[in-house]
């Protein structure tokens, strides 16, 4: 099956843009983002192909306007959940007190 | 985990990262010192002056060359590069006849070991669309001119299978040492975007 991912040869997508002296990381939330991904995925809770599937399973309008990272956030949320590894309301209550505490 | 103050609200990607570590770590389903070793390895331990040594020693072995070429995986793990996202290589090597590319069109598949983590606008839609189709555009957008009789190979990278690009040797360069020609091989040349820097500058 194919989706917005299979992006070999679509036209319009614009001009490519490298990133002169470009870091590993440009957000702290994207360094832990990685390195939250390579953890849970040694905890042997998901493959690397349910992973890019979950990705490929993103809305189409979000995947192009998203960032890579945003697209493994994206994943790894919706595979702990679809395996009941955490609960959608478990995540939103922590989410909600976080931004509490740094308000 | 980082407990720095910020000066602004953070965003609800960051919450959502947050919250996600946070949890894990509650239900001890990570460690976050493992966390923090992952994120050190990749930001400051493997990187392109991996690739850069396995380019260096074909250039000046020749029968490491051939090993290189022909068992791909084996080779690079002599010089103690292998494993996540590098499990299966293919070296494919520029000529006078021939230009190499490599791309993920479906995500972002990349030699790890050799190159480290990829660059964004590899992961993104412009080159992963345009590297298939038109690779000519795509390369002189980097800059790079190859003659109209040179063939180009376009290498789609996948969950089973990376690719890494030896590059041609550039000329000047009799008599250097292998570090010294490491240090001319540049990741983009390895991916196939670029040429190695010659040795005048």
């Amino acid at each position: 099956m194919n989706g917005i991912h299979d992006l070999g040869g679509m036209h319009g997508l614009g001009p490519i843009r490298p990133e002169p002296d470009e870091p590993v990381f440009h957000e702290d939330w994207e360094r832990r983002m990685f390195g939250l991904f390579i953890a849970a995925f040694g905890g042997g809770h998901f493959n690397v192909d349910e992973f890019r599937h979950a990705i490929e399973r993103m809305d189409p309008a979000h995947y192009l306007e998203s960032s890579y990272y945003e697209h493994w956030l994206s994943a790894i949320e919706t595979l702990l959940v679809e395996k009941g590894v955490l609960a959608q309301d478990e995540l939103a209550a922590r989410k909600a007190e976080l931004a509490k505490e740094a308000a | 985990m980082s407990n720095h103050r910020h000066n602004r609200p953070l965003t609800d990607v960051e919450l959502r990262v947050k919250a996600l570590e946070s949890l894990l770590t509650e239900k001890q389903l990570i460690d976050p010192a493992a966390v923090d070793e992952i994120i050190e390895t990749y930001e400051h331990k493997i990187g392109p002056r991996n690739g850069a040594r396995v380019v260096a020693r074909a250039w000046l072995d020749p029968d490491y060359r051939q090993r290189l070429l022909d068992h791909g995986t084996e080779a690079i793990a002599e010089l103690g590069l292998s494993g996540v996202q590098g499990e299966d290589m293919v070296v494919v090597e520029n000529t006078d006849q021939v230009h190499n590319l490599v791309v993920c069109t479906l995500c972002s598949c990349y030699p790890w070991p050799t190159l480290g983590l990829p660059p964004v606008w590899y992961k993104s839609a412009p080159y992963r669309s345009r590297a298939v189709s038109d690779p000519r555009g795509v390369l002189a957008e980097f800059g790079v001119e190859v003659p109209e009789s040179t063939e180009i190979r376009v290498w789609d990278s996948n969950a089973e299978l990376r690719y890494l690009v030896l590059p041609r040797r550039p000329a000047g360069t009799e008599g250097m040492s292998e570090d010294e020609l490491a240090g001319l091989v540049t990741r983009d040349s390895m991916i196939g975007v670029g040429l190695p820097r010659s040795p005048n500058g």
